[in-house]
C-alpha cells in the first residue's frame, strides 16, 4: 500500500487553499472528443488530502441536508484528511452503497456542495470528487464494492428484486447482507440498468458498474439476466413461487417523443436507443461488435438534461463534425449537471438555446434537417421556471442527418399491465409510500418507476429505504 | 444460455432449430417472439416462435440467413449454446373462432404461422394455409402446415407447383370461391402489404405480424416505431400483430432499411473474417 504522507497545513496555507477547490485532472478537451475513455481522471492522494483540508468541519453540517441519502459528509472528509481513505469509504457506505458511481454522476452542485459553508465566499469543498476518490481507492486496494462482510445467518426469506439499476443494486445488497435469499431479475442480457445502457463509458466506466454487480454476486445474490418480469413471470407468479417480498426497480423505460412531423424518419433516435446501441451494445466498436449505429456527421440532440448531454457528447465521439444541443429554455434552466454542461461546451457542442423543434425535415425517408422556432421566456409556469414562448416567424432550419430526442421518459407498461392490484398515478408510475410500500402487500417499489426519471442517488436512496422496510416486513412475519 | 437440441436445414437460407428454453416455453403463446443474441459481441434481434413445447421445455425457431446474427445462428450446431434468449415478448395473436381463416406465410413466415394456425384450428376455425415461392424447390413448411390445416394452397411464380402466380392470387381465388372471414399474414413487409391490399376491398379483417428493427424488445428504446392508423406505436410492446389495413407500409420498409450499408459491411467482415471479433 502507498505510504500516505500527511501534511499539516498552517493557518496561512489553509486560508490560501480554501479559496479555490483542487482542480480535477481531466483528459484534454480535443483529444477526449475522439475517444470513449473517462473524461475526469480522479484525484491523486495529494489532491484528496489538499481538498479534505479545505473543509471547515463546521457544526451545522449543512452539506448533509443537501444529500438525498444524508451521507455523513464531514465525518468522511475528516477520515480522508487523516489519511484513512478506506475508513472514509466505509463511512460513506453507511448511507450510500454506490459511492464510486455517485461520486461521478451526482449533481453535487445542486445538492451537498450548494450548501457548503465555504461556498458563501469561496468555492465549495469538492465533496463529489472526494467521494469518488475514496471509493476508487477502496476498489483498487481490495476493499471491494461492499467491503468485507461476515456471512450473515440465513433468514430463510426469499426476496425478488426486479431490475438491476441503482435502486435494485442497493436493495439486493442491503437485503443479502441481512441474510435474505435475494434473486435479481434483469430484462437485458447484462446487469446494471441505466448504469450500463444509459450513462456512457466516458462518464462512468463500465468496469466500475461491473465491480458493483460482482460485489452483490459475492454476497450470494442470484442474478437472472434475460428475465422480463411481466412477460416471463408476473409478480403474482413470483409470490406464488415462494418469494416473500418483491421489490420493483424497473426504471423509467419508455422513451418520449415530441409528436412533431418527421419524427419517424430514418436517423431519428430516442436517446434511449442512441445510448443503448452505443453503451450496452458497444456500437462504437462496430464492426468488432455486431450492433450498428448511424454515425451522423451533423447531429441535433433535443433536450437539456443529463441524458441530452450524454447523447450530444456520444455523437461527437462517434465522429460528428457538428453537434447541436437544441433546448427550449435558457442556460439558466438547463437541468443537466453543471460539470456535464461545462464539459460539453469545452468539447465544442453547439448550444442552440431558447430554440424548439417544430419539424424534422426529411428527404427520401432520411433526416435532412430540423426546423426550429426561437423562443423567449415568459411568465413562470407551475414548475417555477419561466415558460418558453415561441417567437412568431422566427423559424429556421439546422441541417442535420441525425436527430436524438432526449426529452425524458415515461412509465414502461409491462409490469403495470401484468400486475393487478398495483396502484398507479395518472402518469402510469407506481404509487408507493415513503418506504416503498405499494398497494400490494409484500410488494415494494422505488427509483424512476415511482418518481419518474430522476437521479442515481435518489434511486439508491429509495432502494435503501425500501430495503429497510422489506426487512422490517419480513421480520414481522416471523413474530406472527 | 440456450442450448441447441436439434437442427434442420429447410432450405439453402432457412434453418430450423429447437432450443432449450424451459421457462419461456411455459409462458409463450402463438404470435409472440423472443430477442436473441448469438454471442458476446452479438446484436439483439427478434425471432418469431415456430414451435412452443412447454412439456419438453423447448422452443422452435426458424432462422433466415440475412445478416451476421442470423448467419452466426445458422452456423451453430446441436449442442452449441446461444448466448441470450429473452421473452416471450409482445402480445399473443388473439385466438378466437373467426370462422373461415386464411393464413399466409411468406418464406420464413410460414414457420411462426404453425403455432398460430394450430391454435386457430383448435379454436374451431376452418383453416386454409397459403404458401408461395418462386419455384417448387424453394417451398417450405407445406407438410407441417398440412398437419392441422383443412387445406394448404400453394402458388409458385413459375407454376412448378400449385397455382401459377403469387400468394395474393391464391388468396383472392379462395376469397372469391369459398369466402374468408379472417386473414393473417407473416412474411416480408412487401408480401404483408400486398395481402392487406388484397383483402381491403373485401373488408376482411387482416392481421399482420410486423418485423421492424428492435434492440431491447421491451419498449425501452423505440427503435421499432411503426405507424398504424396514423398513430406511432412500438412493434415490440404494442405488437407484433397489427391491423394490416392501417399499417404505413412505406414507413416500415424504409425503417427496415436503416442499416443496409452497415449490414453489408458487417456481412463482408463476417464472411472474410477480416475484422478481429472482440470475442477472440
Amino acid at each position: 500500500m502507498t505510504e500516505i504522507k500527511i501534511h499539516e497545513y498552517t493557518k496561512e496555507e489553509l486560508k490560501a487553499i480554501r479559496k479555490t477547490r483542487t482542480k480535477m485532472p481531466e483528459q484534454d478537451a480535443v483529444a477526449r472528443g475522439k475517444n470513449f475513455e473517462e473524461v475526469a481522471l480522479g484525484y491523486n492522494i495529494e489532491d484528496a488530502l489538499r481538498e479534505a483540508n479545505r473543509c471547515m468541519f463546521c457544526a451545522k453540517k449543512l452539506c448533509v441536508n443537501g444529500c438525498p441519502v444524508e451521507v455523513p459528509i464531514p465525518e468522511f472528509i475528516k477520515l480522508v484528511k487523516e489519511g484513512d481513505f478506506l475508513g472514509g469509504a466505509k463511512k460513506i457506505k453507511e448511507k450510500n452503497p454506490l459511492p464510486a458511481v455517485c461520486g461521478r454522476v451526482c449533481p453535487q452542485e445542486s445538492q451537498c456542495e450548494s450548501l457548503c459553508t465555504l461556498a458563501k465566499k469561496n468555492e465549495p469543498v469538492a465533496i463529489g470528487r472526494l467521494e469518488r476518490f475514496v471509493a476508487d481507492y477502496e476498489r483498487m486496494h481490495g476493499g471491494g464494492s461492499n467491503g468485507e462482510v461476515d456471512k450473515p445467518k440465513p433468514t430463510g426469506f426469499k426476496v425478488a428484486v426486479i431490475g438491476s439499476g441503482p435502486a435494485g443494486l442497493v436493495v439486493a445488497s442491503d437485503l443479502a447482507k441481512l441474510g435474505h435469499d435475494v434473486t435479481m431479475f434483469e430484462a437485458l442480457h447484462k446487469a446494471g440498468g441505466v448504469l450500463v445502457y444509459g450513462i456512457p463509458e466516458f462518464r462512468l466506466p463500465k468496469a466500475i458498474v461491473q465491480s458493483e454487480v460482482d460485489g452483490i454476486k459475492a454476497l450470494g445474490v442470484d442474478i437472472k439476466a434475460n428475465s422480463v418480469i411481466g412477460k416471463l413471470h408476473t409478480i403474482d407468479e413470483l409470490i406464488e413461487a415462494g418469494f416473500d417480498a418483491v421489490f420493483i426497480g424497473s426504471g423509467a423505460g419508455l422513451p418520449m417523443f415530441m409528436n412533431i412531423p418527421g419524427e419517424n424518419l430514418n436517423g431519428v433516435y430516442s436517446a434511449n436507443e442512441f445510448l443503448t446501441r452505443t453503451n450496452l451494445m458497444k456500437a462504437y466498436l462496430f464492426p468488432e461488435f455486431d450492433t450498428p449505429i448511424k454515425k451522423g456527421a451533423h447531429v441535433a440532440v433535443v433536450g437539456g438534461g443529463n441524458v441530452a448531454m450524454d447523447a450530444a457528447r456520444t455523437a461527437l465521439r462517434l465522429g460528428a463534425e457538428n453537434v447541436y444541443l437544441v433546448y427550449r429554455r435558457s442556460m439558466e434552466e438547463l437541468p443537466a449537471r453543471q460539470e456535464e454542461v461545462h464539459h460539453a461546451i469545452e468539447e465544442g457542442i453547439d448550444f442552440r438555446l431558447l430554440t424548439n423543434p417544430v419539424e424534422v425535415i426529411g428527404e427520401e425517408g432520411w433526416v435532412r434537417g430540423i426546423k426550429c422556432i426561437k423562443m423567449e421566456l415568459g411568465e413562470p409556469d407551475e414548475s417555477g421556471r419561466r415558460r418558453p414562448v415561441p417567437i412568431e416567424g422566427s423559424e429556421y432550419t439546422i441541417e442535420v442527418d441525425t436527430v436524438v430526442i432526449a426529452i425524458g421518459t415515461g412509465s414502461n407498461p409491462i409490469i403495470p399491465d401484468s400486475t393487478p392490484g398495483l396502484d398507479l398515478n395518472k402518469w402510469g408510475y407506481i404509487v408507493a409510500g415513503d418506504n416503498g410500500q405499494t398497494s400490494k402487500p409484500g410488494v415494494f417499489a422505488g427509483g424512476d418507476i415511482v418518481t419518474g426519471a430522476a437521479t442515481v442517488i435518489l434511486a439508491a436512496g429509495a432502494g435503501r429505504k425500501a430495503a429497510n422496510a422489506i426487512h422490517e416486513y419480513l421480520m414481522s412475519k416471523v413474530k406472527n | 444460455m440456450a442450448k441447441i437440441l436439434e437442427k434442420q436445414v429447410l432450405r439453402f437460407d432457412l434453418v430450423a432449430v429447437k432450443i432449450e428454453a424451459p421457462e419461456i416455453s411455459k409462458k409463450a403463446k402463438p404470435g409472440q417472439f423472443v430477442i436473441v443474441r448469438a454471442d458476446e459481441v452479438g446484436e439483439r434481434i427478434p425471432l418469431s416462435l415456430a414451435r412452443i413445447s412447454p412439456e419438453e421445455g423447448t422452443l422452435g425457431l426458424v432462422i433466415q440467413t440475412i445478416g451476421v446474427t442470423s448467419s452466426k445462428l445458422a452456423a451453430m450446431d446441436v449442442g452449441d449454446e446461444i448466448s441470450d434468449v429473452a421473452g416471450p415478448m409482445g402480445h399473443a395473436t388473439p385466438i378466437e373462432n373467426y370462422g373461415k381463416v386464411a393464413l399466409l406465410g411468406g418464406g420464413f413466415g410460414a414457420a411462426p404461422m404453425y403455432p398460430i394456425g394450430k391454435a386457430l384450428k383448435e379454436a374451431g376455425n376452418t383453416v386454409t394455409s397459403i404458401i408461395g415461392a418462386r419455384s417448387v424447390d424453394l417451398l417450405v413448411y407445406e407438410k407441417e402446415l398440412g398437419e392441422f390445416s383443412d387445406k394448404v394452397l400453394v402458388s409458385t411464380d413459375d407454376g412448378s407447383k400449385g397455382l401459377k402466380g403469387l400468394v395474393t392470387d391464391a388468396l383472392k381465388q379462395e376469397i372469391e370461391e369459398n369466402g374468408v372471414d379472417w386473414v393473417m399474414a407473416i412474411g416480408p413487409a412487401i408480401m404483408m402489404k400486398f395481402v392487406s391490399l388484397t383483402t381491403k376491398p373485401y373488408n376482411i379483417k387482416t392481421f399482420v405480424s410486423l418485423n421492424p428493427i428492435m434492440v431491447d424488445g421491451t419498449g425501452m428504446c423505440g427503435a421499432c416505431r411503426v405507424s398504424v392508423g396514423g398513430k406511432t406505436m412500438f412493434g415490440c410492446t404494442d405488437g407484433p400483430d397489427f391491423d394490416g389495413h392501417l399499417v404505413d407500409w412505406g414507413l416500415l420498409m424504409a425503417r427496415q432499411r436503416t442499416y443496409l450499408e452497415e449490414e453489408k459491411l458487417a456481412m463482408e467482415n463476417y464472411l472474410c473474417n477480416c475484422v478481429p471479433s472482440a470475442t477472440k
